[in-house]
């Protein structure tokens, strides 16, 4: 039964990731729709970055804003994602003890 | 002659492929804590060892298989687990657009496997190193992004169905900061340079906030932020970006 589940759930995330593999190798965009896609990182990381920080700490929603700000220093200042990464666990991890 | 020609491919190949799974490093400081807990998780709720790296393995979406977990601890039906799996991940079918418009120069035989291997994160970390896809033997550098995600995701959830608790309470807590402050870490640099590109990002989060606010499940929510977001780009961005 959970196999079966598993077998479902891997189509239902296959299916979205590989159609559009498909679509763009049939289709030329106009130059929007080209912007258009290449704005989607910029705003899916929005999208993914809030409101879900604030539930790092779910009780403590600041704890979360605060791990982002360190980060956003962090990483104003030029440093590689791995330290910006470190720094910000840190941070979270010194508000919680 | 030939051979020479050949085996200087080969080690560029391998180089980049390096760079890649450099690239991805931090994906995997991201992804161990998350990939642990799950293990422990789903171990707790009665998977298998086998079920529940298979799970990793052939699903490969970190919020689904949470969800999924818990569903089953409820004994949610299959069929209830599959179309909100499909829900929350429908978002990739987005990402997945956005990263095969940039892939047009790279190789066809690469794009089935780059495609399946799509997460947020690496979808995320591939898509600020945007230069690489008109570059010779690119693909594997995104390969290596991939290969380094994947490999972290399904070797950590089985290290936590094995190891149970292995890290400390506060400690995997605090490192659920880590993929927000990697996503973070990519954008900002592009912010700096372009303005832009941080409104964007914002439209993104209000409307995505907005979703949440009136009711609509995260999943759906994500989606519409990250269309929206995106369409602000057709007026913000110029014709290449970087």
């Amino acid at each position: 039964m959970i196999i079966l589940t598993i077998i479902g759930m891997s189509l239902a995330t296959m299916i979205p990731r590989i159609i559009p593999g498909f679509l763009v190798d049939k289709l030329q965009f106009r130059p929007w729709v080209n912007r258009w896609l290449n704005a989607i990182p910029y705003a899916a990381l929005g999208a993914l970055i809030f409101p879900g920080i604030l539930s790092v700490i779910p009780e403590q929603p600041f704890i979360g804003i605060i791990g982002g700000l360190v980060a956003i220093v962090l990483a104003y200042f030029g440093l590689n994602v791995v330290l910006v990464v470190l720094g910000s666990i840190l941070a979270v991890f010194l508000l919680t003890i | 002659m030939d051979q020479a020609v050949s085996r200087e491919k080969e080690s560029q190949a391998i180089h980049m492929l390096r760079k890649g799974l450099a690239t991805g490093f931090p994906i995997m400081l991201g992804y161990l804590p998350i990939a642990l807990t799950y293990g422990v998780l789903a171990r707790q709720t009665g998977l298998s060892l086998v079920e529940l790296t298979m799970m990793s393995g052939l699903v490969y979406a970190g919020a689904s298989q949470f969800m999924a977990v818990n569903m089953i601890a409820v004994s949610a039906s299959a069929m209830e687990i599959i179309i909100a799996t499909f829900v929350l991940n429908f978002r990739h079918f987005v990402m997945s657009l956005s990263f095969m418009n940039r892939l047009r120069n790279v190789e066809r035989k690469w794009k089935l496997p780059l495609s399946l291997g799509l997460t947020d994160e690496s979808f995320a970390v591939s898509a600020f190193h945007p230069k690489e896809a008109n570059q010779k033997n690119g693909a594997y550098f995104y390969l290596g992004i991939f290969v380094m995600a994947y490999f972290s995701w399904v070797s950590g959830s089985l290290l936590g169905g094995v190891l149970g608790d292995v890290i400390p309470a506060n400690l995997s807590q605090s490192m659920g900061i880590a993929l927000y402050a990697m996503f973070i870490g990519l954008l900002v640099p592009s912010v700096k340079k372009n303005l832009r590109v941080g409104l964007i990002a914002v439209i993104a989060m209000l409307i995505n906030f907005a979703c949440v606010e009136i009711g609509m499940s995260s999943g759906w929510a994500i989606v519409v932020g990250t269309i929206l977001g995106g369409a602000a780009g057709i007026f913000l961005l110029k014709e290449e970006v970087e």
